[in-house]
């Protein structure tokens, strides 16, 4: 089965909204109507022929050789199929996303998987700000399906996050997983200052423990068999955070400053 | 004396008759402990007073011990099934016995053990317990509730599979001239069904010494003592024995499916037929209706070896 292959033909000269070009919304379009779609976000915009050579190919597996971090909503929405993208992107990949797999081999930019209900993304390199968070204007953040970054996550990863799983390998910024609704954040790498700042419910696992709110209380070194499932769940899809995942870890319940039923996991 | 017709087997006569069984609900937990002793200790108190739904609500028993590579945990795991005559009896059991004796044993965690056509409610119903503490996770498409407790954690996936394709039931007759030679062949029995996957044998180590019949002198009674075949009544009573037989035990048989019945008697009959009537039984039978309560009839000549 071949897939349908854009090809970069240059760097754009304008940022792209590529949320047209998912398996559902290509399967009937002809490879003439494909190359007409509107892609640039100018007053004159950019068409999928100006920007890419096309080869078809089997919808449901897209694959764009060559990224850019122009490419903004790449694999928006997109609910079944397989979009692999040879290169970075911009913005709000695979926002609310619903089902398939998104694979990009570079970096991603800011509110990466923002709103994503299902599925699964994976993101090569590092990530911007506000992974898996709300856009403005919205209530949650990621919803659902799994996550993986290869790299480091930017400030306020997994802000409002509700549900679904988010791995980090390398890292996050400040304030990751703040205002957290529920969810599970992994981040196997350092991650900067107040943690969980404001969440109600959800878990972050951390292999240390940064500067936190003191509205977090320790309650100590417990055995948690959830955590086993998790890394049996991640142990295929990222060994560095399952290793995390297998050490018998501390929990810091809070934040008190608000419902307080979410939790800091670090290894004891 | 039986009047049956019979086939013999390396000296053991096979009545040429037939169990009859009945459709049931059916469903099952995997249990997960700190170590085999507690997977098992967490799994046998669950299963206990699960003889037989006429005075137990449900009748139930272990499956199979599952190595801890097996399980989603990564613990030592034991399989239970649970039997029950509707589906809301099955629930309603298999959640009090969740509640009662899996969630109090320490170190416990419990799994969804069964694939059925429905779905009912194991952790979403004990989540409860957490008063407000308990916290939700879902995780690869199913959920799963930890629950405060006082080691920990209990980790309970939420709900887990029930089939109305049960079949309840199955039994098999063992037949031999004092206690010990049928003991022997029965314990055998036992053991080879105990291999069997999807087949428990509920009574206690997997046999009943007080076979009932339908009925009582006794209006407040629906069952009472087998008295054809008992071997004290021989003398005064319509005896189904014959004089060389002088205990008689049976095993009973449920199973996920009737298929996984069929395989437990034919692994029991095996069993019996190989140890020989010198060491154990001499005669193995059957318990029926006549045929006309239980849809599933498994035919003894069609199991034996």
């Amino acid at each position: 089965m071949k897939p349908l292959v854009f090809t970069l033909r240059s760097e754009p000269v304008e940022r792209l909204d590529l949320s047209a070009l998912t398996p559902a919304r290509l399967s009937d379009l002809s490879s003439a109507a494909i190359e007409k779609l509107a892609i640039g976000t100018t007053q004159r915009p950019l068409r999928v022929g100006d920007v890419f050579r096309l080869r078809d190919g089997d919808r449901s597996v897209i694959r764009f050789s060559g990224g850019s971090s122009r490419f903004d909503r790449i694999a928006m929405a997109m609910e079944s199929g397989v979009i692999e993208v040879d290169g970075m992107v911009g913005r709000e990949a695979g926002c609310g996303m619903r089902g398939g797999a998104l694979t990009i081999s570079g970096a991603a930019g800011d509110y990466a998987a923002s709103g994503a209900r299902g599925g699964a993304i994976e993101i090569g390199g590092d990530c911007g700000d506000f992974l898996g968070a709300p856009l403005v204007g919205e209530m949650e953040g990621i919803n659902g399906g799994v996550v993986i970054v290869r790299g480091r996550a930017g400030h306020r990863a997994c802000d409002r996050m509700r549900r679904g799983l988010v791995a980090v390998e390398k890292g996050a910024g400040e304030y990751a997983g703040s205002r957290m609704i529920a969810g599970t954040l992994v981040v196997a790498g350092p991650v900067g200052g107040f943690p969980g700042t404001m969440m109600r419910r959800g878990t972050i696992i951390m292999p240390a423990l940064p500067e936190i709110a003191p509205t977090f209380l320790d309650c100590g070194a417990t055995p948690l068999g959830f955590t086993a499932l998790y890394a049996t769940s991640l142990a295929a899809r990222s060994p560095r955070a399952a290793r995390l995942l297998r050490r018998a870890l501390r929990r810091f319940g809070g934040d008190t400053a608000t419902l307080g039923k979410g939790e800091l996991l670090v290894p004891a | 004396m039986s009047g049956l017709k019979s086939f013999t087997r390396n000296g053991v006569r096979i009545d040429e008759t037939f169990a009859e069984a009945f459709p049931m609900s059916g469903t099952g937990l995997l249990i997960t402990g700190p170590t085999r002793r507690w997977a098992n200790q967490a799994a046998t108190t669950m299963t206990g007073f699960a003889t037989s739904v006429i005075g137990c609500g449900a009748e139930a028993g272990i499956d199979r011990e599952i190595a801890a590579n097996k399980t989603p945990d990564g613990r030592p795991g034991v399989r239970v099934l649970l039997f029950a005559m509707s589906e809301a009896d099955c629930e309603k059991q298999l959640v009090n016995r969740l509640g009662q004796c899996v969630l109090t044993c320490p170190g416990s965690a419990v799994f969804a053990g069964v694939e059925g056509e429905k779905q009912i409610k194991t952790g979403d119903a004990i989540r409860y317990f957490g008063d407000g503490w308990q916290i939700s996770k879902r995780l690869d498409g199913k959920r799963y509730w930890r629950v405060p407790t006082m080691d920990g954690e209990f980790l309970c996936e939420g709900t887990t599979g029930l089939t109305s394709q049960s079949v309840g039931g199955g039994n098999l007759l063992i037949m031999g001239a004092d206690f010990a030679s049928t003991m022997r062949a029965t314990e055998a029995a036992v053991d080879a069904i105990a291999r069997v996957d999807g087949a428990i044998t509920p009574f206690p180590g997997g046999i009943v010494r007080s076979g009932s019949k339908v009925g009582s002198k006794y209006k407040a009674l629906f069952a009472s003592t087998n008295d054809a075949y008992c071997p004290t009544l021989r003398g005064v009573t319509a005896s189904a024995l014959d004089p060389e037989i002088g205990c008689v035990l049976e095993i009973v048989i449920d199973g996920l499916t009737y298929d996984a019945v069929a395989q437990a008697m034919r692994a029991g009959l095996a069993a019996i037929v190989k140890m020989g009537a010198k060491r154990g039984a001499r005669r193995v039978g059957a318990g029926n209706y006549g045929g006309k309560l239980g849809p599933h009839h498994f035919h003894l000549k069609d199991l034996a070896p």
